[in-house]
């Protein structure tokens, strides 16, 4: 069963502040760069180098902030990757525990399907797509929807304010000239 | 050893309300954009404000280490990548972590999402030295700021506010709008009716 929007909130709010109570602030998006810098390091070793004075990358975006980033992909067992890994398993065992998400919406979610007809590799194009949009934005930005909107304008960030205003600034325009009828 | 299972307990949590509270759900994040059904965005704004209240709050009471605060910088960038991730986010349905949970969740959708991402993220890696030739990632209003100034923390107030206080007020604002957001903006289109 899915929660009303008062028992779930508080329940998503209490995450976020146990998060930055135990450790620090949620955040997603910085991982799809690190799993990005794994891969491409295990095609060409020379990506990112493990030296005495460092852990650095000939990639200028994993070499920033004194390699912050090469140093994740180089020992990946770190507090936020190992963060995102558990979000998999979290969501797998409390959808397995409702009784799993409905077959015909695996692959073509009701809504897509009312507006634009049940054909998989469309849908699959579009998140594709999306998908794309979303992480190229979400590094532009320096963070996305969790590190972003819900970490950072809890903690009144005025980058938070900035992100959530371009966001919803796109998202509604977008999706109200997409989803123009209801599933 | 510690941080790596405060990693699995966190994520697992936050994983498991994501999807009871329908976000990783692509029906939800459509309904809740195109103003249809605003339960998912009274949802998130309850969250932002009971977990501005609760750190401010137990920052005031010296129970929660302003130290683990972690502010972004601000920059043009995260303006102009914000309206690129919400174009994407109304597209697909998803964002960088629900996108995550529904794939683990059985959707096959959310793995073409998440082939894209790491594609988009890679881009941006090749592309950051133009980004950052640009001067759209020079911070703005002093960068790394809070509206603002939190006591004992490394951040520059945007206004000469105490911080923390205003953490609580502006949570308890974000609660408020939470309850008074109605379920739907736009009107419920008529069912056909035959003419008179």
């Amino acid at each position: 069963m899915s929660l009303n929007w008062k028992a779930g909130g508080l329940l998503l709010g209490l995450v976020f502040f146990l998060a930055v109570l135990l450790v620090k602030p949620i955040g997603v998006s910085t991982q799809f760069v690190i799993l990005d810098g794994i891969i491409a390091d295990a095609v060409n070793p020379d990506l990112v180098t493990r030296a005495a004075e460092g852990t650095t990358s000939t990639n200028a975006y994993l070499a920033k902030s004194d390699g912050k980033y090469a140093k994740a992909v180089a020992s990946p067992l770190n507090y936020s990757f190992v963060f995102v890994l558990a979000m998999a398993l979290g969501g797998l065992l409390s959808a397995k525990l409702r009784g799993g998400i409905p077959q015909a919406d695996r692959s073509v979610p009701a809504l897509w399907r009312a507006n634009f007809g049940g054909c998989q590799v469309k849908r699959y194009a579009a998140a594709f797509l999306g998908g794309f949009i979303v992480l190229y934005g979400a590094r532009l930005a320096g963070g996305c929807t969790s590190g972003h909107m819900m970490s950072g304008m809890m903690q009144t960030a005025l980058s938070g304010y900035i992100f959530a205003a371009g966001a919803f600034a796109a998202a509604i325009p977008v999706s109200l000239l997409l989803f123009k009828k209801e599933a | 050893m510690t941080t790596i299972l405060l990693a699995i307990v966190t994520g697992a949590a936050f994983g498991a309300v994501l999807d009871r509270v329908g976000a990783s759900n692509p029906d939800y994040i459509g309904k809740m954009l195109n103003l249809t059904n605003l339960n998912l965005a009274k949802a998130i704004l309850l969250a932002i404000g009971t977990g501005s209240v609760l750190m401010f709050g137990g920052q005031m009471a010296g129970l929660v280490d302003v130290g683990h605060m972690s502010v972004k910088t601000a920059y043009a960038g995260v303006f102009i990548g914000g309206l690129m991730l919400g174009a994407g986010w109304a597209l697909a349905g998803y964002c960088p972590g629900t996108g995550v949970v529904a794939a683990a969740s059985g959707r096959k959708d959310a793995l073409f999402f998440i082939a894209g991402g790491l594609l988009g993220a890679a881009a941006y890696m090749v592309t950051y030295p133009a980004w950052k030739a640009s001067g759209l990632l020079d911070n703005i209003a002093g960068g790394k700021v809070t509206l603002g100034i939190v006591p004992g923390a490394k951040y520059e107030g945007l206004m000469a506010l105490p911080g923390d206080l205003l953490g609580i007020i502006l949570g308890l604002g974000f609660i408020a709008l939470a309850f008074a957001l109605p379920e739907r903006l736009v009107p419920q289109k008529a069912s056909p009716q035959p003419a008179e």
